[in-house]
């Protein structure tokens, strides 16, 4: 472009006395720049449709009954269309889990730190790995629990132990647990 | 391109010197859009249109593949998704549904003024008849892309839409009824039809863009033309593509794609139609159903065959309808006057202008209620279009005495004045007088 090296000087000159600086090269910059910006807030709206819509939002809670869950049971229920694992330990795996040194722990967590005070029977998780999202094996009847009787994932063999935390294989963290809390003794309300 | 004063592509940068030797395409598109296409300097606006055409199917291919990631092709859930999913639910769904529906109907605009430039300026004639036969398919392909996507918000005028529009095959005999039911898979328009439309829909833009690509690979080896029709003799008679027709070409393009926020912010609905907000019944056709505006003329032309005479009515309604484009191809050989511009041509130049007329009135006769007169005037309108291209305009190429041409385009733009050949912003010295300061 004929006026391109000199469009380039516009903002240096413009406070001067003008010399080398044409009308025409400050209304190419401002329109090249308006046609820009216009193109960039075009772009907005073709971004933004692939963000989570309302109604995906709004799924953002969702309320389980869990009185029917006894001890050494768990269930499988859906948050954000992710499975979470709701179990209710026995002591004996309330035990276990409070026998393991945190200093034994890849992500050291206690089990009271992983419960709600007064709760610690009720272990709530997100059901999905920390490795790479597969949802690991443990809380359906007769599923293998894995060496530390927590949660096995198949995909790559990550170890879970009764409080759910990671103790041998690939996956960085404990498994997640969500934010959440009693509505009633019976019913919890997760996110 | 095809001009020996052509500016050769020359990178300065290291990488593209670099890219330049491997893999030369910022060179092809120098020489097709840049500085070393070398364009007649005399153009007016009306060939801003071509660019524009270009640009809505650019913002059509853009919205249309996000509204695909939001659409269900299904007779259950098409019309739910595109009413409720994208124009509720999904975030700024609601604008990018308006765009792709307003898009449509700004590139079918665009279009037609390309085309009626074309015809006018005489933009068939060699040596650009294939310019003029690429544009015509990519126009049938334009027709068939804005059918069938007008089909998939499931709505009652798309599912009419697509009845109707199937039913042209089966007005051939013998093959008519089965071919349509083949086009359809089915008896009706349903599931089948619904999933190959949209996988069509999704499809034919791309082969667009494809002969866009041939379309402007047949005009760049002779150049654009220009409203004298003079070819361009020498250097003086072309200004290279960038800076000048891109700074024009984008002005013209923020001007309308203003009109077209205007449209698609403030009555987004105003070129559809309301029954195509009710969910799509097998059982109940619409009152009134015409197609989108942009397919009018031809749907005049469809109804003006009321009567059988030989072959029955609804056939010769059907092949006047696709006669009247496909005669478009022959135009190169139909018009063979030697001069391309209508504005040498004063014969010539009444009756484009009496054609432009009689496509307006056909147009108007296709939306319309039919009742007896405007069948009647449809019909005239009808023979009209075809007396044009078949007799009128022979006839008047074989008769017509044009208007002197100019020796060249430069001399046409400075009717001799050198005023108008100085730079902007100074004066040329008049001839016996002094240049004054002013």
């Amino acid at each position: 472009m004929a006026t391109k090296a000199k469009s380039a000087e516009v903002p240096a000159t413009a406070d001067s006395s003008g010399d080398g600086v044409r009308r025409r090269d400050f209304l190419n910059v401002a329109a090249v720049s308006f046609a820009g910006v216009g193109g960039v807030a075009a772009l907005a709206p073709l971004l933004v449709q692939m963000s989570p819509s309302a109604d995906v939002l709004a799924l953002a809670t969702t309320e389980v009954d869990i009185s029917k869950v006894q001890p050494g049971q768990g269930i499988k229920t859906q948050w954000r269309k992710q499975p979470v694992f709701i179990r209710n330990l026995t002591p004996k795996e309330i035990q276990e889990a409070n026998a393991v040194s945190l200093s034994d722990l890849r992500d050291p967590e206690t089990l009271a730190q992983r419960t709600k005070p007064g709760k610690a029977n009720w272990l709530i998780t997100l059901g999905v790995c920390t490795h790479l999202g597969c949802v690991p094996l443990g809380i359906g009847e007769g599923e293998t629990k894995g060496p530390y009787g927590g949660y096995f994932c198949p995909c790559h063999g990550s170890m879970y132990d009764t409080a759910a935390r990671i103790r041998q294989g690939p996956a960085p963290k404990n498994l997640m647990v969500p934010e959440y809390k009693f509505t009633s003794p019976t019913i919890v309300q997760i996110g | 391109m095809s001009f020996s004063w052509a500016k050769p592509y020359e990178p300065k940068n290291p990488f593209m010197r670099w890219l330049d030797e491997r893999l030369p395409l910022p060179r092809l598109v120098y020489g097709a859009i840049g500085g070393g296409y070398p364009v007649p300097r005399n153009l007016n606006y009306f060939w801003n249109f071509g660019v524009l055409a270009g640009i809505f199917l650019t913002v059509q291919i853009v919205t249309g593949i996000v509204l695909a990631m939001h659409y269900y092709a299904t007779t259950d859930g098409a019309f739910t998704s595109v009413n409720q999913l994208i124009m509720r639910d999904v975030n700024a769904g609601w604008l990018l549904r308006y765009a792709h529906m307003n898009g449509a109907s700004f590139f079918f605009l665009v279009t037609y003024i390309h085309i009626f430039r074309g015809l006018y300026y005489g933009s068939y004639k060699a040596p650009r008849e294939l310019v003029w036969m690429l544009g015509l398919v990519i126009y049938l392909l334009m027709m068939a892309t804005g059918f069938m996507g007008y089909v998939l918000p499931w709505g009652q005028m798309s599912y009419w839409g697509a009845q109707v529009i199937t039913g042209f095959f089966s007005a051939f005999p013998i093959i008519g009824e089965p071919l349509r039911v083949f086009l359809l898979g089915g008896y009706a328009p349903d599931q089948a039809a619904l999933t190959r439309f949209f996988s069509l829909h999704y499809l034919l833009p791309f082969v667009i863009a494809g002969v866009v690509i041939l379309h402007i690979w047949a005009l760049h080896i002779p150049g654009s033309g220009n409203p004298t029709g003079v070819d361009v003799k020498s250097e003086k008679d072309t200004l290279p593509f960038h800076p000048f027709y891109t700074a024009k070409d984008g002005w013209f393009a923020a001007a309308m794609l203003l009109a077209y926020c205007l449209v698609t912010f403030f009555v987004p609905n105003y070129l559809g139609h309301p029954d195509n907000y009710i969910q799509a019944n097998p059982l109940a056709t619409p009152a009134h159903i015409v197609p989108e505006w942009y397919f009018w003329p031809f749907y005049a032309i469809l109804r003006s065959f009321t009567v059988d005479f030989i072959l029955p009515a609804k056939l010769w309604g059907v092949l006047a309808m696709f006669a009247s484009i496909l005669l478009l191809f022959f135009l190169p050989w139909l018009d063979k006057s030697p001069v391309r511009s209508g504005s040498y041509r004063p014969v010539f130049k009444r009756f484009f202008w009496l054609l432009v007329i009689d496509v307006l009135i056909l147009g108007y006769i296709g939306g319309a209620p039919i009742n007896w007169w405007r069948v009647a005037l449809g019909q005239a309108a009808s023979a009209y279009y075809f007396i044009h291209f078949l007799v009128i305009l022979p006839l008047v190429s074989a008769f017509e005495t044009p208007l002197p041409l100019p020796i060249s385009i430069s001399d046409s733009v400075l009717h001799g004045e050198a005023a108008e050949a100085a730079p902007v912003g100074q004066k040329a010295p008049r001839r016996g007088s002094t240049a004054t300061a002013g």
